[in-house]
C-alpha cells in the first residue's frame, strides 16, 4: 500500500515540526511476544545515530490488532501512519522514507491507523486511549481527556456520583454482570467507617486479555475510576489485586501509580481537596479461584483463597470485615467515561439490559485475534467472520467457547446469538468477561469436556464438596464414557451419571467454580455427542 | 522443603521487617522471599509465623494453596507452559508433550543439569497469539517446537564477556 501525505493537504510531511515527531512501538505483552522490543531497540539506535531525525520513541499500549504487531506508527499532519508487522530490519527504511520522502511506497505501510476498517468500526469508550498515549505519562493522559471524569466527580456529592453510575446501566464486566451502581449504593449506605475499593485484576479466564491490555495501555483510566469509586462511597484506600502471570502490567501499574501520586492525584488531599485516596498493587500467586471476589478478599488478607459463604456481602463485610467495593478492571475503567460524558451517553450504547460497550477478545484459532470494543448487540457470527476472518489454521470453524473455562461451548447453529447478557443466558451460555476462544474442526470436544473437569480439580479451593470431589469424579466418569467400547448400556449409564453429577455441582457448589464447570461439559455433550462415542476416528472415517 | 543458609535467613529477616506492618502482609512477604531466593525455604516459616502472629501451619497452608509459590530451589530457568483452552485450540496439547520430551522432564520437575524447571500455568493473557509460554518475565507466543528449541538454545548459550 502507498500513500501520499500531500494528496489533500498542502502541508508536506517534512513540514511536521521536528520536535513533535513521534514513533510509536507497543510495549504490550502480546506485541512484545511478537518482537516489538527488538523493533523499539532498532528505532532507538537509529534515532541515536541520526539525530537529524529529531524524533522521539513512545512505547504505547496496543491498538489490539495483534496479527499486525509489532505495529510501528509515525505521527504525521494527517494522523498516524501504521506499518506492520514490522521486523527490526525494516525500521531504518520505514523511518527514513517517512521523514524524507513525499510519496511513501513501502510494502508494510497500512495507511492511517484509524482508517483501518477493523479499528475504525469499533466504539472505543473504555479503550479510547489504549494504543494511543504513553501509558504512564500523566500529561499525555490529561491531553487526551483524562481526569475530566474525576474533576466532575469532585463537584458532585457521593450520592450524585452513584446516581450517575446507576443511570449509565453499567453492569460488572468481570462476568457476573451485577449492576455497578447498586453495589456502590450498598457500600455508600453503610455508616461512615473504614471502607475499601478493590479492583479485581485476577483475569484468569483463558481467552481474555482485556484487563491486561488496559492496564498496560492506559493504567491511569483504571486509577481514575478507582479514585472516583473512593469518592462515591467514602473509601480512602484502594487495592489492585493483580495476577502474578502479568509481570508487564505489574511494572506499568506501579509506574503509573507513582506518577499519579507525584501529580497529586493519589495520596492525601488529592487535587487540593480534603479527599484522600491511597492505592497499592497486590500480587496474586497463580490461583484461578482468587478471581472469585470473596476468595480474592481472603487472599488480600494474607490467607488461603477459600471462598466465603454469602451473605454477608462484601459490600457490607468485605476486606478486613469492612464495607468493600469489589469491581473488575473494565467496570472501574468505564467509570471515567460515565462521569465525563454522563450516564445517559453511556446508556445510549447497547441493547436490552446490557448497556454501554463490551471489550470483546478474539482468541484461540482465529486469523485476526485481538480486542474489539463494541456496543452490546453484535452477533457472534459477525465477530468471528468480519473481525476474526475465520480460523488461523484456515480450516472450518467447529466450536466456540465464550466466557472463559466456565463458559459453554457453542456450535455453529448458535453463532447468530447477539452479544447480550440475557440473550446468552437464554441459550444456557454466558458472556462472562467477553473472551471468545475459537476451535477448528480438529477439536475433540470430549477432551475439552474432560479438561473442564480437570481444570476444576486443579483450581478448586476445596471448601465445598460438590466442587472439590465432583471435579475428580467428573474426570473419571468422562474417561469411562470415552473408553467404554463394548457395553453400550454401561456407557449410557455413565452419561446419565455425568448429568446427575453436573446437577449436584451446579446447584450444590458455593461459587461459580463448581457451579459453572457443568456449562462447558454439558454443552459439549449436548451439541457434539459424536465426539463422546468410542473410536471417534473410525466413526469419522466411515 | 529445602532450608536456606545464614545469608538467606538474613535476607528473609530484612524482608519480613520491611513488610510485616502492611495490612495482609503474608503474600507480599512470600513474594519478596521467592523473588530474592527463587523459593521459600523451610526455615523461613517460623520467622514469618512469629512476625505475623500466626501458626507455622497457617504459613504452610498459604504456601501450599498457591501454585506460584515453591519450596525447593528451581532450575536456572522456570518455563511455564500455558494449558488454557485458547492454547489448546492452537495445538498446545501436542506441544506440551514435545516440550516434556525435549527437556526429558515432566511438570513440576527440574532437568538434571539444573537448567530448566517445567510448570503448567493456566493462561498468560496472550490468547490472540497462542500457544504461549513464559520464561522468567518474558512471554513467548505462537510457539511451535522449532521456536521452542531456538529459545532453549539461546538460554543455554552464555555470552562471553570481553574486558
Amino acid at each position: 500500500m502507498n500513500h501520499s501525505p500531500s494528496d489533500d493537504s498542502t502541508v508536506p510531511l517534512s513540514a511536521t515540526p521536528l520536535a513533535s515527531r513521534k514513533i510509536f512501538v507497543s510495549l504490550d505483552t502480546t506485541a512484545r511476544s511478537r518482537g516489538s522490543d527488538k523493533v523499539a531497540l532498532q528505532v532507538e539506535s537509529l534515532l541515536n545515530s541520526q539525530p537529524e531525525l529529531a524524533a522521539t520513541l513512545v512505547r504505547n499500549g496496543s491498538r489490539g490488532m495483534f496479527w499486525l504487531e509489532p505495529l510501528l506508527e509515525i505521527n504525521t499532519p494527517k494522523g498516524r501512519i501504521a506499518y506492520g508487522p514490522v521486523k527490526a530490519e525494516d525500521v531504518n527504511d520505514i523511518i527514513n522514507l517517512e521523514c524524507f520522502e513525499d510519496v511513501i511506497d513501502h510494502p508494510l505501510c497500512l495507511g492511517l491507523t484509524e482508517e483501518l476498517p477493523w479499528f475504525k468500526s469499533q466504539q472505543r469508550l473504555t479503550f479510547a486511549r489504549v494504543g494511543i498515549i504513553d501509558p504512564i505519562d500523566v500529561d499525555d493522559y490529561i491531553s487526551h481527556g483524562g481526569f475530566i471524569g474525576l474533576n466532575n466527580a469532585l463537584e458532585k456529592t457521593a450520592q450524585q456520583i452513584v446516581d450517575e453510575v446507576k443511570d449509565s446501566g453499567l453492569r460488572g464486566r468481570g462476568g457476573a454482570a451485577f449492576p455497578t451502581g447498586i453495589k456502590w449504593q450498598t457500600v455508600l449506605s453503610e455508616p461512615e467507617q473504614q471502607k475499601y475499593i478493590v479492583c479485581n485484576a485476577d483475569e484468569g479466564d483463558s481467552g481474555t486479555f482485556a484487563d491486561r491490555m488496559l492496564m498496560e495501555g492506559d493504567p491511569l483510566v483504571l486509577i481514575e475510576g478507582m479514585i472516583i469509586a473512593g469518592l462515591s462511597v467514602g473509601a480512602d484506600q484502594g487495592y489492585i489485586y493483580l495476577r502474578s502471570e502479568y509481570p508487564q502490567a505489574h511494572d506499568i501499574l506501579n509506574k503509573a501509580i507513582s506518577n499519579a501520586k507525584t501529580a497529586g492525584y493519589l495520596g492525601d488531599n488529592i487535587c487540593g481537596t480534603e479527599h484522600n485516596f491511597h492505592l497499592e498493587v497486590r500480587l496474586g500467586a497463580g490461583a484461578y479461584i482468587c478471581g472469585e471476589e470473596t476468595s480474592l478478599l481472603e487472599s488480600l488478607e494474607g490467607k488461603r483463597g477459600l471462598v466465603r459463604a454469602k451473605p454477608p456481602l462484601p459490600a457490607i463485610e468485605g476486606l478486613f470485615g469492612q464495607p468493600t467495593v469489589v469491581n473488575n478492571v473494565i467496570s472501574l475503567a468505564s467509570v471515567p467515561y460515565i462521569l465525563s460524558h454522563g450516564g445517559d451517553s453511556y446508556r445510549d450504547f447497547g441493547m436490552g439490559r446490557s448497556r454501554g460497550t463490551l471489550p470483546i477478545q478474539l482468541a484461540g484459532n482465529i486469523a485476526q485475534g485481538g480486542l474489539v470494543e463494541l456496543a452490546f448487540g453484535i452477533s457472534l457470527n459477525e465477530l468471528l467472520q468480519q473481525y476474526g476472518n475465520g480460523c488461523k489454521s484456515k480450516r472450518a470453524m467447529r466450536s466456540v467457547q465464550v466466557g472463559g473455562p466456565l463458559g459453554a461451548y457453542l456450535p455453529a447453529e448458535q453463532w447468530d446469538t447477539a452479544l447480550d447478557y440475557e440473550e446468552f443466558a437464554s441459550i444456557g451460555a454466558v458472556l462472562g468477561h467477553g473472551g471468545i476462544v475459537v476451535f477448528d474442526d480438529t477439536v475433540d470436544m470430549a477432551a475439552q469436556a474432560r479438561f473442564a473437569m480437570e481444570f476444576c480439580e486443579v483450581e478448586s479451593c476445596g471448601k465445598c464438596t460438590p466442587c472439590r470431589i465432583g471435579a475428580v469424579r467428573g474426570v473419571e466418569v468422562i474417561d469411562k464414557i470415552i473408553n467404554d467400547k463394548n457395553d453400550e448400556q454401561q456407557r449410557q449409564d455413565s452419561v446419565d451419571l455425568l448429568h446427575d453429577l453436573c446437577d449436584t455441582m451446579e446447584f450444590g457448589s458455593l461459587c461459580a467454580m463448581g457451579g459453572m464447570t457443568p456449562f462447558p461439559v454439558r454443552s459439549a455433550l449436548k451439541y457434539f455427542p459424536d465426539d463422546f462415542l468410542p473410536h471417534p476416528s473410525t466413526k469419522k472415517a466411515q | 522443603m529445602t532450608a536456606t543458609n545464614e545469608h538467606g535467613l538474613q535476607k528473609i529477616t530484612t524482608i519480613i521487617e520491611q513488610n510485616q506492618t502492611l495490612p495482609g502482609a503474608m503474600l507480599p512477604i512470600l513474594h519478596a522471599i521467592q523473588n530474592d531466593l527463587s523459593f521459600i525455604p523451610s526455615n523461613a516459616l517460623p520467622l514469618i509465623a512469629k512476625a505475623l502472629n500466626v501458626s507455622k501451619a497457617e504459613v504452610h497452608g498459604v504456601i501450599s494453596f498457591y501454585h506460584h509459590f515453591r519450596t525447593a530451589e528451581p532450575g536456572a530457568h522456570v518455563i511455564e507452559v500455558c494449558r488454557g483452552e485458547s492454547c489448546q485450540a492452537m495445538g498446545s496439547r501436542t506441544l506440551e508433550e514435545k516440550i516434556k520430551q525435549n527437556l526429558s522432564i515432566d511438570y513440576h520437575q527440574t532437568s538434571k543439569d539444573r537448567q530448566f524447571t517445567l510448570e503448567p500455568v493456566y493462561c498468560l493473557g496472550n490468547c490472540a497469539c497462542s500457544p504461549a509460554i513464559r520464561i522468567g518475565d518474558d512471554i513467548h507466543g505462537e510457539l511451535d517446537l522449532q521456536k521452542f528449541e531456538q529459545i532453549i538454545e539461546s538460554l543455554n548459550t552464555y555470552p562471553l564477556e570481553l574486558k
